[in-house]
């Protein structure tokens, strides 16, 4: 898909930070934007896509005026990380009606994790199937929630049926060090994942 | 359906509905090809609102013939066209362009919804007015330098 970037052409202008994504996936209720709000150094902020029932493919919408529109709530963070790179980290929505995001929010994504909270562990086998397809490097982070029965790292690992070098990890995404070290777990395991296979 | 994965109660708590690895979405991962089957539109707001295109006169795409505004595009206004006459939404991101900002972001501060900012943004590109950095494509990995850097500034949070 082409890209607009006019940052080639711009010669002694200030130089435009380049800007890289980490999406945050669970179930709804998992603590997604928790998690965003513990490391954020903004507030979390939501956008808002709105979706024709015509779709994408349609270029005017004169005369349409009858067709209904739905609105999808994208919850975001962001972590300047120096003077050339800013992170931002993204919820997905949470119900699954609003799927047709994901492959937005996935496109360039340098990696997910996915928040699982193990009261409702049936919530995030879809994000985990997504990225598994596209091949998008995740860890899967528990949430611990007040009240919920403490469980094992492997039996979320078995229950998920992930492969063993997806990390799995115990985490409160109310915890800014927490939070933090789920972010380094994920980043680590994208750059481990670059280095060519030592077998096969 | 998922025997195969079910934590058999473990120490006597309940156990895990384990994922089934061949459960699929019928007919397909709807997500490029718009709502999916069965998706329902009904619980969008259906009262009297200002419609989002209004500000743009009905287009749904930015002007500019193949080019596409990621959420997290980076947006700087160009010094050189302070004064220019806008319209009051066109101004109200050059403003927040001043600094070096993401589409998503200037969506969220206006409360204007994404493909809309995305088209006025397609305006004011065209007319030169702002410049843009665009994400790194999903095809061409982050470099490993990005990913240190990355890597080094969560660590110092």
């Amino acid at each position: 898909m082409a890209s607009v970037d006019s940052e080639n052409r711009t010669g002694a202008q200030e130089a435009i930070p380049q800007a890289v994504k980490i999406i945050v996936a669970g179930g709804f209720g998992a603590g997604k934007t928790t998690l965003v709000g513990a490391v954020s150094e903004i507030t979390p902020l939501s956008t808002e896509e709105v979706m024709t029932e015509a779709g994408y493919g349609v270029d005017d919408l004169s005369g349409v005026e009858a067709k209904s529109t739905t609105t999808v709530a994208l919850d975001f963070g962001r972590i300047t990380i120096n003077q050339d790179i800013v992170l931002y980290l993204f919820g997905t929505p949470g119900q699954d009606r609003f799927w047709f995001m994901w492959d937005e929010l996935a496109e360039g994504a340098l990696g997910a994790v996915v928040l699982a909270d193990t009261r409702r562990l049936d919530t995030c086998f879809h994000a985990v199937d997504f990225f598994e397809r596209r091949q998008v490097p995740f860890v899967v982070a528990v949430n611990r929630f007040d009240g919920a029965t403490a469980y094992e790292t492997d039996e979320v690992r078995e229950a998920l049926d992930i492969s063993a070098h997806v990390p799995v990890l115990m985490a409160d995404a109310r915890e800014r060090g927490s939070a933090k070290d789920v972010l380094v777990r994920l980043v680590t395991h994208v750059i481990d994942g670059r280095r060519p296979a030592l077998s096969g | 359906m998922s025997a195969a994965y079910d934590r058999r109660g473990a120490r006597g708590r309940e156990p895990f509905h384990g994922r089934d690895r061949t459960r699929h979405w019928g007919r397909g991962h709807p997500t490029s090809e718009g709502p999916a089957p069965g998706v329902r539109t009904g619980d969008a707001p259906t009262g009297p609102l200002v419609r989002p295109y209004t500000i743009t006169k009905g287009r749904t795409r930015p002007p500019t013939a193949g080019g596409r505004l990621d959420m997290i595009t980076i947006v700087m206004a160009m010094g050189d066209h302070e004064g220019r006459p806008q319209d009051p939404e066109r101004q109200e991101i050059l403003d927040l362009c001043r600094r070096p900002i993401s589409v998503a972001e200037i969506s969220a501060r206006l409360d204007i919804p994404l493909t809309v900012v995305r088209i006025l943004l397609g305006d004011l590109i065209a007319q030169g007015d702002v410049r843009t950095r665009a994400a790194a494509p999903m095809t061409q990995l982050p470099e490993k330098k990005v990913l240190q850097a990355v890597l080094d500034g969560i660590r110092r949070l």
